[in-house]
């Protein structure tokens, strides 16, 4: 399993033990409300559209150099020697970095707690391991000196696929073997006697292939060092786990000299979950040249070296009832996770979506010599729900059941994996409502086409692990004598939109405008604990957080109104005024405060409150539901699939901002229709090197590939017990089942089932071809 | 209409091969060819590269004197050199948009084109949509519109919405999805773009982001 599958498992094990003895004190849940809910701008639009956001590849500081990276070029090879003289003398150049410079020889973990390589391993397991680094006084002289290093490399043979990798053999990638940890299996009931149970019994084997995350900011850091006391711009997805803590245990320094800034963030997707050997890199030469070092990776290494989402090859034999119960499910996936260990488990949601008392689940990971898998937005679940959710609409065909009514009929309330109620579920909103605002019943009783442009639909459920967030997180909520708020807090703003729900939230609970508030986050040096956004836990896990902060700063405004006015907390009110802002009492304004005057009163120029998250209800589980549906027409003649249409019912709790919801759910559900049709990575069989490492050859859905008609629809289940707030996570929700529902649709246009991932014109033309042949 | 990418290459090398262009200029196509057997590119054919060069360019409005390399581009010398950090690095071999500028109006890509190419042209890039600290109106759409996530694909998506709309004021959903087709998103808020590009027109029309 993957750290991040680990984190999320101490995330449950977290929210099933109260965290500390007190209680927190309770929050009412709001009735109506002024601004949670509305569609409105994120508060840092200007910055983004103005193009004042300073992104990390935009930090340009005074005597800065820029450092370059040579990596490996062959799929599997021991660096011999490596002779620098030469690259030293070029032009511009300041320093060269190689695994026998001072200070340089490290062991590598990254986010792990076993060093698997060095930081300049001379064993080469991938085209893309690092060899040596250089900086020099421009990008271009960085670059040219990184091709003035002479390597000596002896080659050695290498594999690609899990086959290659359990000969008897097989080149080696590490001691143990090419075997990345123990097969895991996980039971629960019979399999055996589910299947004996069953009506009918269907097995298939799914592929999916490898998709790159391809964030549009490259990966990189800039480092600056002021005696002992470093600070690094990262673009992270994590200021403090992913790159404040591996970087002091890394360098050994203390963690109150580190200071890490990422404010705004070109995209991660999981890729930047944790820290990149650039950032050690750039920080060993920062130190070495007394200079500050930007180091960005180029397009191309984005695609080699910093992670991306693994195969899987899963055999799914499924059984169900005639009226649909299902009676078993048995998943056995090989998958590959590159040249390091990296998380590829595909099973859960298998699992877990629906009631199924019989499921045995088999997953084994192998090294190859090729890029590592990272997380990457619902790690395993796209995949999972691919063989899950073909496999329901089989099952459905065969006993002659509507998809929708099958996947109903086998909704449950309780965690299957966990046996414990979700806190709330509103999968079945999502296929009802869903399947309405679609026009399921209509599209499928329509007539299909008999010429070569064919059309269908199809769905897809599916769920994810995380969603829920848990302690800890700190926001700090810090309010001035006229009312204006400033918000700190350590969490990011992937692109999701964090700061501007966290002022929402703020703002709601304060009842001052939205305008009111400013939001400071991803500093530490300045910002308190945010964990990293991961697993969508960041809205669930720092808007409660925000809320518990301003509810703080309120009682102690409310308090101090309350003794002063003479009359009960419960009957006062922030009044916004233009000239002061003010408690007043509702009964009798007359009677009010302005929040200068009791500040003054107390000797405070500002009221602060620190809100930390409240533990998770216990013996409960929380978790995002959704069902996507999609029509797509697929071109017999020439393979071409459209998406014609696509509408996603997410249930991800309370919508804070309806324009942002609206705006991830595109997002994920895009993403998905590249995984489903066009995006993977292709790697060369003679030379062991990726063929499609650029924007060019591997294929990102574009503005032309996106349907017009493309719908969003929220599902609220009105969870009163998740968090404080009722909200849950999105990002990779609404990624999920995708996929599977555009497979589902050509499934219904062609009649042949697209078992292997992305449905290219290739694949299609296979299928057909093949059907035509009986 | 809004100028197709491989016409934007083509246009770009002005008598260098589009092969040459890359394997000499272009970073990262440098860094593919670094990952190659390094005796194959020897560092004296890429040392010569010309000694620097003062170029003047004018740069939303202003003039600007630049001591450059002749390989450097338009994009690395509006960033590194004079701080105009609005223009984004993405792919640095015209595939993704991030660095979309307008040249005499038109979309370019500037990873694509090299500052000593853009003398005699009138550059503008997303600084220059602004009036003081108010946005121009295809901005002011955008943040309407919630037309980004993570915002780094931005600033290309509005310049090639400004160069369209420029060229086709009041443009069809269509013609807005090829406008923006030379520019990627990974966030996807394709939806939200389409969005915003008709309210820029709409703006734009009534003559200001008002």
């Amino acid at each position: 399993m993957s750290d991040f599958y680990e984190e999320l498992e101490e995330s449950f094990r977290l929210s099933f033990e109260p965290q500390s003895s007190e209680t927190p004190e309770k929050i009412q849940p709001w009735g109506a409300t002024r601004i949670v809910g509305k569609a409105l701008p994120r508060i840092d639009a200007y910055e983004r559209v103005a193009g004042a956001a300073e992104y990390t590849y935009d930090v340009i500081l005074p005597n800065m150099i820029h450092a370059a990276i040579l990596r490996s070029p062959h799929a599997h090879a021991m660096v011999k020697s490596i002779d620098t003289g030469a690259a030293e003398k070029m032009p511009g150049v300041v320093a060269v970095l190689t695994g026998k410079s001072p200070g340089a020889d490290l062991p590598w973990y990254g986010s792990r707690t076993v060093a698997q390589s060095k930081l300049f391993d001379p064993h080469c397991r991938y085209e893309g391991d690092e060899v040596a680094a250089v900086a020099a006084h421009t990008p271009y002289q960085a670059w040219d000196a990184i091709k003035a290093i002479k390597v000596v490399y002896e080659e050695l043979p290498f594999i690609l696929d899990q086959e290659s990798a359990l000969k008897p053999n097989a080149p080696k990638l590490h001691e143990s073997g090419n075997t990345a940890g123990d097969p895991r299996v996980t039971r629960r009931g019979d399999v055996a006697k589910g299947f004996a149970e069953a009506d009918v019994v269907l097995e298939e084997t799914f592929y999916t292939s490898i998709q790159m995350h391809v964030p549009m900011e490259a990966h990189g850091s800039v480092v600056k060092w002021d005696g002992d006391k470093v600070t690094i711009w990262d673009s992270t997805q994590g200021v403090y786990d992913a790159v404040l803590l591996p970087f002091a245990r890394t360098m050994g320094i203390p963690i109150n000299n580190i200071r890490v800034i990422c404010r705004y963030f070109g995209g991660g997707f999981g890729s930047k979950l944790e820290i990149g050997k650039y950032t050690i890199i750039a920080a060993l030469l920062a130190r070495k040249t007394g200079q500050p070092v930007k180091l960005m990776l180029s397009r191309e290494e984005t695609l080699l070296a910093v992670g991306n989402r693994p195969d899987a090859k899963m055999t799914l034999k499924a059984g169900v009832k005639k009226d649909g119960t299902l009676t078993a499910l048995q998943l056995t996936n090989v998958a590959t996770c590159g040249a390091y260990s990296g998380g590829t488990s595909v099973g859960f949601q298998v699992g877990e979506l629906y009631k199924c008392p019989n499921v045995q689940i088999s997953e084994s990971t192998f090294y190859i010599n090729a890029g590592r898998a990272r997380a990457f937005r619902a790690p395993g679940f796209p995949a999972g729900n691919w063989c899950l959710e073909q496999m329901m609409d089989m099952l459905a065909e065969k006993i002659g059941m509507d998809p929708v009514e099958l996947r109903l009929k086998n909704f449950t309330n309780v965690s299957q994996s966990r046996n414990f109620p979700y806190t709330s579920t509103g999968l079945r909103e999502c296929l009802t409502e869903g399947s309405k605002a679609f026009g399921w019943k209509e599209a499928r009783a329509a007539k299909k086409s008999s010429g070569h442009i064919k059309r269908g639909i199809g769905l897809a459920a599916g769920l994810w692990q995380g969603g829920n967030g848990s302690p800890p997180y700190t926001a700090e909520i810090r309010m001035f004598s006229d009312g204006g708020v400033t918000i700190k807090t350590g969490a990011m703003d992937l692109g999701t939109g964090t700061k501007t729900v966290a002022a929402m939230v703020a703002a709601e609970e304060l009842g001052i405008p939205l305008e009111s508030v400013r939001v400071i986050n991803a500093d530490t040096a300045v910002t308190p604990y945010g964990q990293s956004s991961g697993g969508s836990m960041t809205l669930p896990g720092l808007i409660p957080a925000v809320r518990r902060g301003a509810w703080l700063v309120k009682r102690q405004l409310f308090g101090w109104a309350a003794e002063t006015l003479g009359v009960p907390v419960d009957d006062l009110e922030l009044k916004v005024d233009p000239k002061a802002n003010a408690i007043v009492s509702r009964s009798s304004p007359d009677k009010k405060k302005t929040i200068q005057e009791l500040m003054q009163a107390h000797g405070v120029m500002d009221v602060i409150g620190i809100g930390n998250r409240d533990p998770n209800p216990a013996n409960k589980v929380t978790m995002p539901f959704a069902a996507h549906f999609a029509e797509v027409e697929v071109n017999t003649k020439t393979g071409d699939v459209r998406v014609v249409r696509l509408l996603g019912a997410n249930d991800s709790g309370r919508v804070i901002n309806r324009k942002t919801f609206d705006n991830q759910v595109y997002g994920g559900m895009t993403m998905g229709q590249g995984y489903a049709l066009t995006e993977k990575r292709v790697m060369d069989r003679q030379t062991g090197k990726m063929c499609n490492a650029n924007f060019h050859d591997y294929k990102v859905p574009t503005a032309l590939d996106v349907p017009a008609d493309h719908k969003v629809l929220p599902i609220d289940p009105g969870d009163s017990e998740c968090n404080i707030v009722g909200c849950k996570g999105l990002g990779e929700p609404a990624h999920v089942p995708v996929a599977s529902a555009i497979a589902n649709a050509i499934y219904d246009a062609i009649g042949v089932r697209p078992t292997h991932g992305p449905i290219d014109n290739r694949t299609i033309l296979e299928l057909l071809s093949k059907k035509d042949r009986g | 209409m809004p100028e197709d990418p491989e016409e934007q290459c083509c246009k770009s090398h002005q008598g260098i091969s589009r092969r040459g262009f890359l394997s000499t200029v272009s970073v990262g196509a440098v860094a593919a060819v670094s990952l190659g057997n390094p005796s194959e590119a020897p560092a004296q054919e890429i040392e010569a590269v010309g000694d620097s060069v003062t170029i003047n360019l004018s740069i939303n409005g202003s003039k600007r004197k630049v001591v450059v390399e002749p390989r450097w581009t338009l994009l690395y010398v509006l960033r590194d050199m004079l701080g105009l950090t609005g223009t984004k690095i993405g792919c640095e071999r015209g595939e993704c948009g991030a660095c979309t500028v307008l040249v005499d109006g038109k979309t370019r890509y500037a990873c694509l084109m090299l500052a000593v190419e853009a003398q005699e042209h009138e550059i503008t890039t997303l600084e220059g949509l602004m009036d003081g600290e108010k946005l121009g109106p295809v901005q002011q759409a955008f943040a309407e519109e919630d037309a980004f996530q993570c915002g780094f694909c931005t600033p290309g998506q509005i310049m090639a919405v400004e160069g369209l709309l420029r060229q086709n004021p009041n443009p069809t959903f269509d013609q807005i999805r090829l406008g923006v087709s030379g520019n990627l998103c990974r966030c996807a808020a394709y939806q939200h773009i389409f969005k915003a590009a008709a309210k820029a027109a709409e703006l734009r029309m009534k003559g200001g982001a008002a």
